[in-house]
This record gives C-alpha cells, sequence and structure tokens, in this order.
C-alpha cells in the first residue's frame, strides 16, 4: 500500500517535471548579456585564455574563498568523527 | 589487510605520473580546462592508489598524517594571503594588480585565438597552486582518517 | 509534444536522475545506499546547471587554439563547479557518519537504529 502510494507520487513528479522540460529551450539562454562581457573582455582583464577558470579565480573569487573553507571544515568533521576515545568511553551497543 | 605484490608494484609505479599530471593540470589551469580543484583531484587519486593498495599500518609510515594536515593549512593560509596583499597595496581583496603588469606572470594578452602563453594571468596561477595544495591534502587526510577507523575483527552480530 | 519533449533530452535525463535517486532514498532502507541516492539527486542537479548554459554550435570558453568565437555560458560551468566540491564535501561527511553509526549500532538498517542514546 505504501509502495503503491509512493510509485503513484513519482510518477506524478515525473509528469510535472517532464511538461515543465518542454518549455525550455535548449540551446538558446534567455539572458546572456553578462556571459557576453566576460567572453569580450575576460583576455584584457585578467590575461587568461580560460574564462571559466578567470570566472572562477578573478571575476567572483570570494565564492572561491567561500568553497575552500567548506572542504577545510569538511576536513574537520571527518577528523572529529575518528578520534581515539578516551580510557572511559566506548562505542559498543548495549 | 594488505593486497598482492603486484598490485602494490603497479601502484607504486603510478603514484609518480599521477602527481605530475595533477601538478600540470594545476599550474596550466589558465590556459587549458583544469584548475586548482581538478588538478588536487588527480593529485589525491595517485595518493589514494597507493593507500588503497595497503593496509593501515603499511601507508601511514609513508604519508604521515600531520605532513598532508600541513599541506592542507598551507595552502587555505596561501590564498589569504595573496588576498589580503591585494587590500594591503592599494585595491580591493583579492585585487588581480599582476595582470598585464610586465612582472611576475605578468604578459598582456589580445583578444581571440592564440597558443597559450603560460606568463599570463597575474594572481590566477598563485591561487590555483594554493587551492590544489589545500584540496591534496584535504582529500587525503579523508581517505587516512576513514582507513584508520575500520574495524580489523569481525562484528560479533 | 513528443518531439519537443525529444529536443529538450538533458533536461528529460534530468528528471529521469532526480527521480531515481528519490527513488533510492524513499524505497531502501540500508544507509550507504539512500547515500547513492542522495548523491544522485546531487548529479543531476549539477547536469541540469551545465545543460541551461548551452548555445547553439559554441565552443568550450577557452581560447588557446580555439576554432572560431561562438562560444557557450562560462559563468554556469563556474557555479557548477563549486556544486561538485560541496557535494564531495558533504558526502565524506556522511560517509563518516554511517561507518560510527555502523560501530555503535552494529547493523546500517535504518529501521533499527531508533534508540538515541545520551
Amino acid at each position: 500500500m505504501r509502495n503503491a502510494l509512493l510509485i503513484a507520487i513519482l510518477l506524478v513528479l515525473f509528469a510535472g517535471l517532464a511538461y515543465v522540460a518542454t518549455d525550455l529551450a535548449f540551446g538558446q539562454p534567455a539572458r546572456a548579456d553578462m556571459d557576453d562581457y566576460f567572453l569580450r573582455h575576460g583576455q584584457e582583464q585578467t590575461g587568461a585564455n580560460n574564462i571559466v577558470t578567470s570566472v572562477v579565480f578573478d571575476f567572483r573569487a570570494f565564492d572561491t574563498l567561500g568553497e575552500a573553507t567548506v572542504l577545510f571544515t569538511a576536513v574537520l568533521g571527518v577528523g572529529m568523527m575518528f578520534r581515539k576515545l578516551k580510557p572511559g568511553e566506548e562505542y559498543e551497543h548495549d | 589487510m594488505n593486497m598482492t605484490k603486484i598490485v602494490r608494484t603497479t601502484a607504486d609505479l603510478f603514484y609518480p605520473f599521477c602527481l605530475i599530471f595533477g601538478l600540470y593540470v594545476v599550474l596550466h589551469g589558465h590556459l587549458t580546462p583544469g584548475g586548482g580543484f581538478q588538478g588536487g583531484a588527480v593529485m589525491a587519486t595517485g595518493a589514494a592508489l597507493l593507500i588503497v593498495s595497503r593496509s593501515y599500518a603499511g601507508i601511514i609510515q609513508r604519508i604521515r598524517k600531520n605532513a598532508m594536515k600541513l599541506c592542507e593549512a598551507v595552502g587555505l593560509l596561501m590564498f589569504l594571503v595573496a588576498g589580503l596583499s591585494g587590500l594591503l597595496l592599494g585595491g580591493s581583496f583579492l585585487h588581480n594588480r599582476l595582470a598585464g603588469a610586465g612582472g611576475l606572470f605578468g604578459e598582456s594578452v589580445a583578444f581571440g585565438a592564440n597558443p597559450g602563453v603560460l606568463n599570463t594571468a597575474g594572481l590566477i596561477p598563485i591561487l590555483n597552486i594554493a587551492v590544489g595544495i589545500e584540496v591534496l591534502g584535504g582529500l587525503t587526510v579523508i581517505l587516512l582518517y576513514m582507513l584508520s577507523g575500520v574495524n580489523k575483527e569481525e562484528p560479533a552480530s | 509534444m513528443i518531439t519537443r519533449l525529444l529536443l529538450a533530452f538533458p533536461f528529460l535525463a534530468v528528471a529521469i536522475l532526480l527521480l531515481i535517486g528519490l527513488g533510492a532514498l524513499l524505497f531502501k532502507r540500508n544507509l550507504i545506499k539512500m547515500l547513492m541516492g542522495l548523491s544522485l539527486m546531487e548529479s543531476a542537479v549539477n547536469l541540469f546547471l551545465v545543460a541551461t548554459g548551452y548555445r547553439q554550435d559554441g565552443a568550450a570558453p577557452i581560447f588557446t587554439n580555439v576554432p572560431s568565437t561562438h562560444m557557450v555560458l562560462p559563468t554556469v560551468q563556474a557555479l557548477t563547479l563549486t556544486a561538485i566540491v560541496i557535494g564531495v564535501a558533504t558526502s565524506a561527511m556522511m560517509l563518516s557518519f554511517a561507518m560510527v553509526i555502523y560501530k555503535k549500532y552494529g547493523t546500517v538498517d535504518i529501521r533499527k537504529i531508533r534508540k538515541l542514546n545520551g
């Protein structure tokens, strides 16, 4: 009963997403003014041939700082999970 | 659990090539597809080859956890210092003042297709190297911590 | 209707991947399989971001030996790079949580992990 209800919900979601997908034009993006500016002036303002790298590391470098911090915090979290236990603590479920 | 000698020898043979290719992808980030994050992941794959083919006791003497933690911290610190150098010498945070100025990494590039010149793009190769070192250290530390948490005996349930 | 659906095939693939990932989250009761479903959903969103920025007959936005200067949009690819790295970070944390849960409870079946100790 629960399985049939979940499959029905998934099929309704698929119908909705497919209906929206027919409205999106693949190959003609709607507003590309900022990207045209980056493509035309990226080489003379940053000096890099790779426009994606110049967007990631020069035009939007502050977001890359946040992303490096998120990676650092994830390593911190994993290191906290696998710490050495003190003599009184234990892991087993009683 | 150690793998057989053939697997261990092949992983040892592949490790320097993975490191060199990852360093190439990091350094040429402003000319070809790639950059800091992609090259750092390729370098960490070289370390992962060594980690997977050996047990924890066999790898912890060669790739030390403290050295990789130092790599990761130095990478993020280099990013911050490079950003603050733009702030302290006049301009904004992460200001790209070396691009087109004629010094280190400072040749100018005209619009249009060209075979790439390595000496361009200002602050971008420095940031690429910083992020590459940080991703190498971070992913290797994650793998070493997860390997150290694996139980050696069979569970009772 | 069917031809319009097939012309927008990348968006249809996004919908299929999203629903397969959601189905794995709803129907499986092993923690590791549920995490695989979550990772599938993240991949579907990244594919949607990259497919939004496509221009017809465009080249990659890199000027090294490029044949023509009609290029696809570069900003969307930068957003996808950030999203992939954040996906790696959250997957690493969730997998380490699953390992510690297995150490404490002895099982990864979510119907048996019900008692909040401590």
